[in-house]
């Protein structure tokens, strides 16, 4: 194995662990907020890749579709907040689960009514086509820097909204104290639909950005969704900084499970069962790290401060 | 005493009964089959209650114990059928109490070792760490070649319980039946035990739990494992209904299936279980029948108990639950 | 049980002594119609339709439903099939673990099953019955094909397949006739959206050619990064992975892939033209291989239909034997496990008319059969 393939990969890692913060970070911002599981957040994804994918199959433009998904996603999800999930703020978790479980169904079934039965075109714009060349002489697509730099903005950008904005304020307030919140005066029932739909919005942007790489169908949120919430308990739930960390960890570790694994095997084993064992423990890996972590620190890597 | 509720038990385990044996004098033998399920079902449903209607132990992991329960059943019959010898030189069988013996014994080893973990944790990390735990098995189940990976496994022929003819439906679906009022009876037992006391207790208030000298960690452990070997119970038995067991029965939509039909019926009620499964399988089996875009109607009819019927259809019919 | 058992005797006598002929035939069709994989099941339906339409046989009523690809849902529908409405013949499943979950309990209840795309290698040789029959390939040959085409012009080929037994029957056969190097074998979790890890690796590991095995969304996921990765090693797969049913969402990055297929659009046979015209003009899109399949199982159950009862389950079986069929396939017949003997081809995807679709380049194999045939014992 060469120095720039082990760089390359580890690369691959971190841009998943980023695409992962992406849907971890609007997961975890509405359940540091409100005490809210939202199973439907894949939904969410998949209405932001559809709705880029239909956006620049129309116009031809993929960063209109970009500004679409946002767009879509972010209504969609205040939509909901507003019809179903702000019936369920004093629910216990249960009936969250369940009641975002049926969103699921009715936004799956309810996307192929639109759309049809066949996964959707979107491709990445020409501006970010090509590859970079990397030291040791291997390439790197440009698309997936881009992502990994979008997803370091975004990290920033909800740094500086949390820490220093007036909403970012009333954030956090909502979180460490719900009540008070609403005595100081704060119309939170708004602040609520905002939190939703930009937690809707991260999920739909993740979705269109992930869309141009895979496949934009029906489903295609649900893996992502099991992943992020892994993601955001190995964090601490309800902190971004964990989310962050826990995305990166999760990508990391899963990549290079994937490829180490197989390989660490193939010493021991003939290749083709040790490719077959390797795949089956990688498969299982990053569930094996979230059960150690949850184990030694059952609350998380940054457990957030109050409750 | 016959209290409103219990007359609403009562009815629905006589026309639980009832159904099938009118649909076999009828020569509708499907319909056999779908009480067969329901009665199945449920049973699976009621092991996951005690955890999470007693205990408050949201666990969006029992799938896992449902599919162990299927592959004791799938991989017993296997060697029964192939003359193979299993680890150890032990052979196969296709006696159903056997099978049921190995399915909860084997359930309640892998539950005790994901409680004594997943237990550490609460609340929303508990619904996740038992997500995890499922996923592995899940993972496991898929990629393991020996007993048909993905694809499965087949039970050529139903196994046998001593004196029945399992291959008939009605046969089969007397065993489930009395499986399942046993199942239900065990409920109601452990429900007014000591034990179920402090289970109760430890989710309605830990620290008095505590004081009192109870040690709650312990006390959910046992709870825990318990209601995996009813689950895993309920899983051989759909194994044998199927006459298939396949990785899908480990599924994360299973576990959220299985909690589904909790809520359907009731939470924490002893006849809730039943109800939410008569009622999610007549919606599945009529939507189904009507429209393709069944899931579509389904997830609104949920959305709809959840919001508006809360405490389920043993909510509607019997009134509000008396305890919890 | 035993009453239908008795019932199906007597109408075994009757139709021995030959009183019964063109009789109403109820199909069973369980196909997956909602959910990630609902293409699939939608062209397989269209494909089996269009050649009940066509054959205008109002003794002939088929009924429909969706199994969400979930194998306990379509156990329940067989049942209910069986039992509830009395059907004669089963078919419709896309997917393997499915076919496996139902075909045993249908054939133990003399049920005829007719598979339109899943063939397990369980179902093909050692356990083969008379009365399931398939009528699309054993799962092995297209991957068997890709091969023995690799053969001819590589040498260190990379091949990948999802870590499940469809996975793993594919790498088996493609290796069945691969004689080259293997530069890597690689399996990956089923439903694995991110190829990146992979794509490195192929191209660290010098290989001349690439094989994979992914169906339905992984591939197009593959197929879009490996564009995007900037690799040029040349791609091959199974026909599937670049059917008509994901071209479109592939778009440009599957132009010039090598597949192996017993069909392609662009066929040049009157039936196929026909077929491939008439597909287009009900449904408004090219039809895939799935839809090919399925035209042909329906072909195949109205052609025993006409000359025997179905209600005599030997007749029957021996007039489906006959495969007697103008297949848009070209050469179709059974084997001894009551699976194709068929030619299967090289193609390539182009663009014609701004569509993409797929070309044929060569025929690699003449009258394939499969590996398992011989452990068939009927």
């Amino acid at each position: 194995m060469t120095l720039a393939l082990a760089l390359e990969q580890l690369l691959n890692g971190i841009q998943l662990g980023v695409m992962l913060f992406l849907m971890a970070a609007g997961l975890t911002l509405i359940f540091g907020v409100m005490g809210l599981i939202n199973l439907a957040h894949g939904s969410l994804y998949m209405v932001g890749a559809f709705a880029c994918a239909a956006v620049a199959a129309w116009t031809g433009s993929f960063w209109l579709g970009l500004i679409a998904s946002l767009a879509c996603a972010a209504a969609a999800g205040a939509i909901v907040e507003l019809a179903v999930i702000r019936r369920l703020y004093d629910r216990d978790h249960l009936d969250q689960v369940l009641a975002t479980f049926a969103l699921i169904l009715i936004f799956s079934e309810g996307t192929r009514w639109l759309f049809g039965d066949f996964p959707l075109y979107l491709d990445i714009p020409a501006l970010l086509q090509g590859v970079v060349t990397l030291p040791g002489d291997a390439t790197y697509p440009v698309y997936r820097l881009a992502i990994i730099a979008v997803g370091a903005l975004i990290a920033l950008g909800l740094y500086l909204l949390i820490g220093k904005t007036r909403l970012g304020m009333r954030i956090r307030a909502g979180e460490s104290d719900r009540e008070m919140i609403g005595a100081l005066g704060v119309d939170i029932r708004t602040l609520y639909t905002l939190v939703f739909a930009l937690g809707s919005a991260l999920a739909g942007l993740a979705g269109a950005l992930v869309g141009a790489l895979q496949s934009v169908q029906v489903g295609m949120g649900e893996p992502v969704l099991i992943l992020a919430f892994v993601v955001i308990v190995i964090g601490g739930i309800g902190s971004i900084k964990g989310a962050l960390y826990g995305a990166l960890l999760v990508g990391v570790t899963d990549t290079l499970g994937r490829f180490l694994l197989p390989q660490l095997l193939a010493l021991f084993v003939d290749p083709s069962q040790a490719g077959m064992i390797g795949g089956a423990m990688a498969s299982m890996l990053i569930y094996v790290v979230m059960a150690v972590i949850l184990a030694v620190k059952p609350r998380g890597l940054f457990p957030p401060a109050h409750a | 005493m016959l209290t409103r509720e219990n007359t609403v038990n009562l009815v629905l385990a006589l026309l639980l009964l009832a159904a099938p044996l009118a649909a076999n004098a009828l020569g509708q033998p499907f319909y056999v089959t779908l009480a067969t399920r329901i009665a199945i079902l449920a049973l699976a449903a009621l092991g996951l209650n005690l955890a999470l209607g007693l205990g408050g132990l949201v666990s969006f992991g029992h799938a896992a114990f449902f599919g162990i329960g299927g592959y004791a059943a799938g991989i017993l019959s296997s060697h029964a059928l192939s003359y193979e010898p299993m680890i150890f030189g032990l052979p196969g069988t296709v006696q159903m109490p056997v099978i049921w013996i190995v399915a909860v014994i084997a359930a309640g080893l892998v539950a005790l070792a994901i409680g004594a973990i997943s237990l550490r944790t609460s609340g929303v990390y508990f619904i996740m760490i038992t997500l995890a735990f499922a996923q592995m098995v899940y993972y496991f189940a898929i990629s393991w070649p020996a007993y048909g990976g993905e694809d499965g496994l087949s039970i050529l022929v139903r196994n046998q319980f001593p004196g029945l003819n399992t291959m008939k439906p009605l046969s089969f679906f007397l065993v489930c039946y009395v499986v399942l009022l046993a199942g239900i009876g065990l409920f109601a037992l452990i429900r007014a035990s000591r034990f179920g006391a402090a289970l109760q207790a430890a989710r309605q208030n830990e620290t008095r739990v505590a004081t009192v000298g109870i040690h709650p960690y312990r006390i959910r452990l046992t709870g825990f494992v318990i209601s995996a070997m009813i689950t895993a119970l309920a899983g051989a038995l759909y194994a044998d209904l199927n006459r298939f067991v396949s990785p899908s029965m480990l599924s994360w939509h299973m576990s959220g299936e299985l909690i589904v039909l909790i809520i359907l019926g009731g939470t924490g009620r002893l006849f809730g279980p039943l109800a939410g499964a008569a009622l999610y399988v007549a919606f599945e089996f009529a939507l189904g029948g009507l429209t393709e875009r069944w899931q579509f109607f389904l997830g609104l009819i949920l959305l709809g108990v959840v919001l508006f019927a809360r405490g389920g259809l043993l909510g509607l019919l019997a009134g509000k639950a008396k305890h919890g | 049980m035993k009453k239908m058992l008795a019932a199906a005797t007597m109408a075994l006598s009757l139709g021995a002594s030959g009183l019964a002929m063109a009789e109403p035939l109820k199909i069973g069709m369980i196909t997956t119609l909602s959910g990630g994989g609902a293409g699939l099941g939608v062209d397989t339906r269209d494909g089996f339709m269009l050649a009940i339409k066509e054959a205008g046989n109002k003794d002939i009523t088929v009924v429909t439903e969706d199994d969400a690809q979930k194998p306990e849902l379509a156990v329940q529908i067989a049942d209910k099939m069986i039992q509830s409405d009395q059907v004669d013949v089963l078919t419709g499943i896309v997917w393997s673990n499915l076919l496996m979950a139902v075909v045993p309990g249908a054939v133990a209840q003399g049920k005829f099953y007719v598979s339109t795309n899943a063939a397990p290698a369980a179902l093909a040789g050692q356990g083969c019955n008379k009365l399931y029959f398939n009528a699309a390939y054993q799962n092995d040959n297209l991957h068997e094909a890709m091969g023995e085409y690799a053969n001819k012009t590589y040498k260190k080929m990379f091949i990948l397949a999802p870590n499940y037994p469809a996975g793993k029957d594919s790498l088996t056969g493609f290796k069945r006739y691969y004689k080259g190097e293997l530069a890597g074998e690689v399996y990956t979790k089923v439903g694995q959206t991110d190829y990146a890890a992979e794509i490195a690796q192929m191209r660290a590991s010098g290989a001349d050619g690439i094989f994979v095995f992914l169906p339905g969304g992984m591939g197009i996921a593959f197929m879009k990064q490996f564009a995007q990765s900037g690799v040029k090693i040349p791609v091959m797969g199974p026909g599937f992975s670049f059917s008509q049913d994901v071209l479109p969402a592939i778009g440009d990055a599957a132009l010039g892939a090598k597949a192996s297929g017993q069909w392609a659009p662009d066929f040049d046979t009157d039936v196929s033209k026909k077929f491939t015209a008439d597909f287009q003009k009900e449904y408004n899109r090219l039809p895939s291989i799935y839809a090919v399949q399925a035209y042909d199982a329906a072909q195949l159950i109205l052609s025993a239909a006409a000359k025997a009862s179905v209600k005599d389950a030997d007749a029957f079986r021996n007039e489906l034997l006959k495969a007697d069929i103008k297949s848009p396939r070209g050469n179709f017949k059974f084997n001894t496990n009551q699976h194709p003997i068929q030619d299967i081809y090289l193609t390539e995807v182009v663009k014609k008319d701004g569509v993409l679709t797929n070309k044929t380049v060569e025929k690699i194999f003449t009258d394939h059969g499969d590996a398992y045939a011989k452990d068939c014992k009927i």
